[in-house]
């Protein structure tokens, strides 16, 4: 009975695609927004980098590490921070967060290593890592946590597409319910590679004191990256279960409506102390390494802007959320945080990298790097349409009722 | 145990000083001793003796055979602006205004006694040779360009516009010409007799010995001695006249030094080992973090539980209660007004519980 608005795909009808092939104004954009992507990518893989890219000597990283890769990266940390606060801590009640965050994360990073395949001067060559490891290198520990993360995110988002197919291949529920036998170890196995990676991104930036900025630049630079993870992990679930809202309304159950502001109130709470404690970090580590006379200069402006508009005021902002109980500002608040997050890592990695150089040496992108950037995250917002619309990810499937409870 | 490791544990052991005498190594001696090849080959510039002739480009642009740059090597304007090693140019001449006259600084590679290169090179391309080279092998190389972000002297440059096969290229140390006993073609270009070419050891005194025997001409400082964990190529600056700087400071020698676009600031510990520390963490966390999470999971459990067990018992004890209380009444029932009425006050009774079950158990499912 409640589900009856959803539309279940059966065993007669597998797909249901229309809701991606009508045209409405979202979709029209999106394939736009694709069609630019694919000839900018036939560009890219027949003309080289430089072709569509600012890419320099100087900056050898840019946009494609500094968005799709740190912030692809960071926003898909809401995966290990519910299922370890659904699975781990037994806050049964983040059920309904589990599934849409661990799809989230799967796709966050499946992308991730999509687009770091433009980047990479030798996509094919990526395997190389395991044949040759460089393991002094950080990026070597990024890479194998990056791929070993993603495989323990696929099965453990593999559950859906069963559940989905398995009324026309039962067989497939063999593997769903083998991989919910073990899904406490793929949780925890899911946390400590993401422990280990979220703050390795933070380490690849250890190397070079002198290329970024001295308020940027901190031996402690992987706690913060890996404390800032959480919230954003926490922010990411909240934002989504936003735009979710706005999108794709009709495919969430009772349950899913029923626990949603709880699980905003709950991690708004969560965000603001991470915020906080954020904050306080940055702050000390900020004194302690007598960066203070950075501070009157326009970087430290900059820094300043992004500590109290970014970190503190969303902190805040979540803090009088969920005291107040108000979902709205909670889900603003998120907004404000995920903006934050990425500010982070544009100006560890854009903006105060290089910061000595003089202006006409440094990086803008280029509108095309934008735009695969933005075909990546169109790519992503399509598939987890595409997983929305088929599986069981807001709802629960009327033939697993109760099953992981 | 390679040769490098060999010396490396000889130098960490203190063993060289215990040759002497019969000391136990001293913590204070352990770490990295320079140089890891005591043999290696270095060059020393001596920026005080370049004239910016820019000989040495248009020699490694022969030895190395690569393309063309636009402006022929004999214009020296090309120096006023300041320009960067790239795929394409392994080597160039910047001019620089030092304490208001010009300089002219040769940019190569720097060849790290322990690069930050090889250090960051996840697909191991990087490697200090014996004979002193930073070299680096292509065919293996993926392409992230963390070399190039690790690089404290901006010098790996990248093909970014080949689309088949871009490889990060910097200046070998002519490795080729010095397999055959030949110097490096810059070198031997170089009519000023700026660039030394020699053992490092011998190249680290021959700097010191011209910064003593001419007081007033050079900056006591040799850049690259100590820096970034010492370097194969080191700089010689000129001096400053106004004021005298007290030897190898480097936070003293750094203003003068940054007027010739050299950071002293990068430390004397390679910069690989900046990220040792983090690398290090790595196997605790593994070690820990399913420690706790497995923790906080059995906890959780426990608590579960616990939680249910008491739920039960306080459950079986209402029961109980209402069970020992009906046969109580019924009993007084049965005493005051009979077997009959007994039986009727049995049989309501055990309807009104039936009812409240089904009315319980509907509750629960909706």
């Amino acid at each position: 009975m409640e589900n009856h608005s959803i539309v279940i795909p059966t065993r007669e009808k597998l797909f249901n695609m229309s809701p991606l092939l009508k045209p409405t104004a979202g979709n029209i954009i999106t394939w736009i927004i694709l069609t630019v992507g694919l000839i900018i990518t036939v560009i890219r893989f027949t003309q080289g980098i430089g072709s569509v890219a600012n890419l320099d000597d100087n900056q050898p990283w840019g946009m494609w590490i500094g968005f799709d890769l740190l912030c692809g990266v960071c926003l898909a940390a809401g995966g290990y921070f519910t299922t370890v606060a659904c699975y781990c801590m037994g806050m049964k009640h983040f059920h309904s967060a589990a599934r849409p965050a661990v799809l989230t994360a799967f796709l966050g990073y499946l992308f991730v290593v999509i687009a770091l395949l433009y980047d990479l001067g030798h996509p094919l060559r990526l395997p190389f890592m395991f044949f040759f490891p460089g393991t002094t290198s950080v990026l070597f520990e990024v890479g194998l946590c990056v791929a070993t993360y993603l495989t323990v995110l696929f099965i453990e988002f593999s559950v859906a597409p069963c559940e989905w197919l398995a009324s026309r291949f039962p067989i497939v529920l063999k593997w769903r319910d083998a991989v919910n036998k073990v899904n406490i170890l793929l949780t925890i196995f899911g946390v400590t590679l993401s422990t280990l990676h979220q703050s390795s991104l933070g380490s690849l930036y250890l190397i070079c004191p002198g290329k970024l900025h001295p308020l940027w630049y901190s031996p402690f630079i992987p706690m913060f990256f890996f404390v800032s993870s959480m919230a954003a992990g926490a922010s990411m679930v909240i934002m989504e279960g936003f735009f979710a809202h706005k999108g794709v309304h009709s495919y969430m159950d009772k349950t899913h409506l029923r626990e949603n502001d709880t699980i905003i109130l709950s991690f708004a709470k969560a965000a603001s102390f991470i915020l906080m404690a954020y904050f306080m970090l940055k702050f000390i580590d900020m004194l302690v390494q007598a960066n203070f006379v950075y501070l009157t200069t326009g970087y430290g402006l900059w820094w300043l802007l992004e500590m109290f508009g970014f970190v503190l005021l969303p902190a805040l902002l979540y803090a009088k959320g969920s005291r107040d109980r108000n979902v709205k500002l909670c889900q603003y608040a998120s907004m404000n945080a995920v903006a934050g997050i990425v500010l982070n890592r544009f100006n560890i990695s854009m903006i105060a990298f290089n910061w000595q150089l003089p202006s006409a040496e440094r990086y803008f992108p280029s509108i095309w790097e934008i735009m695969i950037s933005v075909f990546v995250v169109t790519m992503i917002v399509t598939v987890y349409r595409f997983c929305v619309y088929h599986m069981p990810i807001l709802y629960e499937h009327p033939n697993f009722k109760e099953a992981h409870h | 145990m390679n040769r490098r490791k060999f010396l490396t544990f000889l130098g960490s052991a203190g063993v060289v000083s215990a040759l002497g005498s019969a000391a136990t190594p001293s913590p204070a001696k352990a770490g990295h001793v320079f140089p890891y090849y005591p043999d290696s080959y270095g060059v020393l510039h001596d920026t005080t003796r370049c004239v910016g002739c820019r000989r040495c480009e248009e020699a490694c642009n022969i030895v190395n055979d690569l393309p063309k740059p636009a402006k022929p090597f004999d214009d020296l304007s090309v120096c006023n602006t300041k320009r960067r090693t790239s795929a394409t140019a392994w080597t160039v001449v910047n001019k620089y205004e030092v304490n208001g006259k010009p300089v002219f600084r040769k940019l190569q590679c720097f060849h790290c006694e322990d690069p930050a290169c090889a250090s960051a090179c996840f697909a191991k391309c990087f490697h200090k040779e014996p004979d002193g080279s930073v070299g680096y092998d292509g065919s293996q190389c993926v392409g992230c360009r963390y070399c190039m972000i690790a690089c404290p002297f901006y010098v790996p440059g990248f093909e970014y516009n080949l689309a088949w096969d871009p490889l990060v290229k910097k200046c070998t140390f002519c490795k080729p010409r010095l397999d055959k006993g030949q110097i490096p073609g810059c070198i031997e270009a170089c009519p000023m007799e700026a660039l030394t070419f020699g053992r490092r050891t011998d190249l680290i005194k021959v700097a010191h010995a011209r910064i003593n025997e001419n007081p007033g001409k050079y900056l006591d400082y040799v850049y690259g001695e100590r820096d970034a964990g010492g370097t194969a190529w080191m700089v010689l600056a000129p001096a400053n006249p106004k004021e005298c700087v007290p030897p190898d400071n480097p936070v003293l020698a750094g203003p003068q030094m940054k007027q010739l676009g050299l950071d002293t600031h990068l430390g004397n510990q390679p910069m690989g080992e900046l990220t040792y520390g983090a690398l290090g963490a790595v196997p605790l966390i593994v070690a820990f973090w399913p420690v706790l999470f497995g923790g906080a999971y059995a906890m959780t459990k426990r608590k579960e539980a616990i939680h249910k067990a008491e739920l039960e018992t306080t459950e079986r004890k209402a029961k109980e209660d209402v069970a020992a209380a009906v046969d109580a009444a019924i009993r007084k029932i049965q005493e005051t007004e009979g077997e009959g009425a007994a039986d009727r006050a049995r049989k309501a009774m055990a309807e009104a519980l039936k009812a409240r079950e089904t009315a319980n158990k509907h509750g629960e499912g909706a």
